[in-house]
């Protein structure tokens, strides 16, 4: 789970992490009045979406004036914002982050992320931020300094001093990136966090050390006993379709194809998308209704799917272990008489009581395109839709 | 012959008395595994399906002589429940569990450390060596006893490639869900070894998604290493980058992260790659033969 810039900033200066003064504006009012209550002469109007890269789309200014203050606020609240992470159709803005601005002398990366390979949190530091760090790992992976936290232990003082003197900071900036760096890890740690990220983190005015940007993400599964973390959740940043499926026990992914899918199990939901872009068609979403589906699960992911006006056939591809195809052929049914279903459904059942699932679709009069395999399954999605296009 | 279970696996269940434990634990039992016991703490003393329920790992390790653990505790209990099946002494520990936070993984892993034990999981359908043991949820009746080990992340793709080979006669000496988390008890290297080393299995079908950099560990490791062939496959060549795709590890982070990436280096140090998933069945049929 993603949440704000300004959340992110709000929580990590709760633990001591430091962060530009500022506060959250919802208005141009709002906007004018947290500047002059920051005092000083300039300031940055930063627009608040999940989607980085917001400098590029016009989302990161700086106003000297109060007048810019608004007028950046003005443009920035009720536009759609566009960055290399939002999609061509951009994302809404709804409210910006106004803060005093800082003169940077020197910009470095921070990281700590959950690493497969090592299977620790693991701190990634660079001297080479405000850059893309996937970018600069490709290219120069030298300047990318990893460290992992053995976890009987936690993130010892001596590994922080260790990756401050690698990325080049000296004197008292060593005991002041320590104290950062072990104050990020025990929000981390607290937050249940699976990803957070400091960049740029910036040498202002001074030598201080502060973090100018700041990203998290959360883990979903355990946000039962992060209540805290679970409020700040936006549901206005995530597509409407994804929030009902999840409401449903559904995993839903919108893509930009016309074959419709409804799958068991996320391995054999991707393999699904995979048999059909390897016949040349192409997904219109991921869908997972994962074990114990019920036929009411089955006619929600229906309905899903079919919001989507790009679906011209479905393809229903279940392999049951937990799950039982009878339920499933019941849904299926269920979901034709109670849904104006017009686009031709095509249906591979396997597994557990398969033998009952068949002739309860048989039965039931509606014309599904019965398949024996994955296989046979994809060409007959494909010859359905030469068939009608 | 097989990996990690075989007949003389003597199993309890963690989280014996809940609706799915005791289904899958009868199921398990009708397939031929030999489960001795359970564990329901508070609960010690009953009787569960005709065997005894335990309210410690401990208790039932010494009663029954335990060495596999089938923990079907809810996600936020279960690393606990795994760090006391370890510290009983069990030698696998299967956690069917799907949305473990993944912080709890990351200290599950670390007390493993030190300890010589398997954990397969979580978020996996299990292990099953056909007609001798199966720990998991996975339909028994796809499975048939072979010469051939499977090992995914993925539970209902494992259940097709399985399906598949069943259709061609081809059988399963062990067939392991390592499970689609990003921190998990078990990589694909340490079940290749085991299959390498298993004089039961004469080739292995190896089932990734996209996501982390394990699967091209395994392939180059399988280079040095192996001399059995691998068929490999990669789901989520459609998958859009940043998206996870229902497993928490499925998400593409990098360019050496997409599935295509995977598979073509996975060919260069080489795994028979099949790209598209019909087919694991047939090319296993005929690489294999």
């Amino acid at each position: 789970m993603n949440i704000h810039e300004y959340q992110t900033k709000e929580l990590l200066r709760g633990y001591g992490v430091p962060v530009p003064d500022g506060r959250v504006a919802h208005n141009v009012d709002n906007a004018a009045t947290v500047a002059e209550e920051l005092g000083g002469e300039s300031w940055v109007v930063k627009a608040q979406i999940h989607a980085g890269g917001r400098g590029k789309g016009g989302g990161v200014k700086v106003a000297s004036s109060i007048d810019e203050v608004k007028q950046f606020t003005d443009q920035m609240i009720g536009s759609h914002l566009v960055t290399p992470q939002t999609g061509p159709e951009g994302r809404l803005v709804q409210r910006v982050l106004v803060e005093q601005a800082s003169s940077i002398l020197k910009e470095y990366y921070l990281g700590l992320v959950i690493d497969r390979a090592t299977q620790r949190i693991t701190i990634i530091a660079s001297a080479s931020g405000g850059m893309n760090i996937e970018e600069v790992a490709r290219t120069h992976p030298e300047r990318v300094i990893r460290e992992a936290v053995d976890p009987a232990v936690g993130l010892m003082p001596f590994q922080c001093r260790k990756i401050a003197a690698q990325i080049g900071l000296t004197g008292k900036q060593i005991n002041e990136a320590t104290k950062l760096m072990r104050s990020l890890y025990r929000c981390f740690r607290d937050k249940d966090a699976l990803l957070a990220e400091i960049n740029p983190l910036a040498e202002v005015d001074g030598g201080k050390l502060m973090a100018l940007d700041a990203k998290m993400s959360f883990d979903g599964n355990a946000l039962f006993r992060r209540p805290g973390i679970m409020e700040l959740r936006d549901f206005d940043e995530e597509d409407p379709k994804e929030v009902e499926a999840t409401a449903h026990g559904l995993n839903y992914i919108a893509l930009d194809g016309n074959v419709g899918c409804i799958v068991n199990g996320a391995g054999l939901a991707m393999a699904t998308m995979d048999a059909i872009s390897f016949h040349n068609g192409k997904p219109a979403n991921f869908l997972d209704v994962g074990g114990g589906a019920s036929p009411e699960k089955v006619g929600n992911a229906f309905r899903i799917v079919l919001q989507d006006p790009n679906v011209k056939i479905i393809l229903v591809n279940i392999f049951a272990g937990i799950n039982r195809c009878d339920w499933i052929a019941e849904g299926l049914v269920q979901a034709m008489r109670d849904q104006h279903i017009e686009v031709p459904i095509v249906v591979r059942l396997a597994g557990t009581n398969v033998e009952k699932g068949g002739p309860i679709l048989a039965a039931s009069g509606f014309p599904f395109i019965m398949a024996d395999n994955l296989d046979d399954a994809a060409t007959r999605v494909m010859a359905a839709l030469g068939g009608s296009a | 012959m097989s990996v990690f279970v075989h007949k003389h696996s003597r199993v309890i269940i963690q989280g014996f008395t809940g609706q799915h434990a005791t289904f899958h634990a009868e199921e398990a039992m009708q397939h031929g595994t030999t489960v001795v016991g359970g564990v329901t703490p508070g609960k010690g003393g009953m009787t569960h399906l005709g065997l005894p329920v335990f309210d410690t790992v401990h208790q039932a390790v010494q009663e029954t002589g335990a060495d596999v653990s089938g923990i079907f505790v809810p996600p936020p209990f279960a690393a606990d429940a795994i760090m006391e099946a370890l510290e009983a002494g069990v030698a696998v520990v299967v956690v069917i569990a799907d949305g473990i936070p993944v912080q709890d993984m990351v200290q599950v892993k670390r007390y493993a450390a030190d300890r010589n034990a398997v954990i397969i999981g979580p978020n996996t359908p299990g292990i099953i060596t056909p007609e001798a043991c199966k720990v998991g949820i996975m339909p028994s009746h796809i499975y048939t006893p072979g010469r051939i080990g499977v090992v995914s992340r993925s539970g209902t793709l494992n259940y097709e490639a399985v399906q598949q080979m069943s259709a061609l006669g081809m059988g399963q000496s062990t067939s392991v869900g390592i499970g689609g988390d990003p921190v998990n008890g078990t990589d694909f290297v340490t079940v290749l070894r085991a299959f390498e080393e298993d004089p039961g299995t004469d080739a292995v079908i190896m089932i990734g998604e996209i996501g982390g950099p394990q699967e091209v560990d395994a392939a180059r490791w399988a280079q040095e290493n192996m001399s059995k062939p691998i068929v490999g496959f990669v789901a989520g060549v459609s998958a859009p980058p940043g998206r996870r795709m229902g497993h928490a590890g499925a998400i593409i982070s990098g360019e050496a992260d997409t599935a295509n990436a995977k598979m073509d280096l996975m060919e260069e140090l080489g795994v028979h790659v099949v790209r598209n998933p019909a087919l694991i069945g047939e090319t296993a049929n005929r690489v294999f033969s």
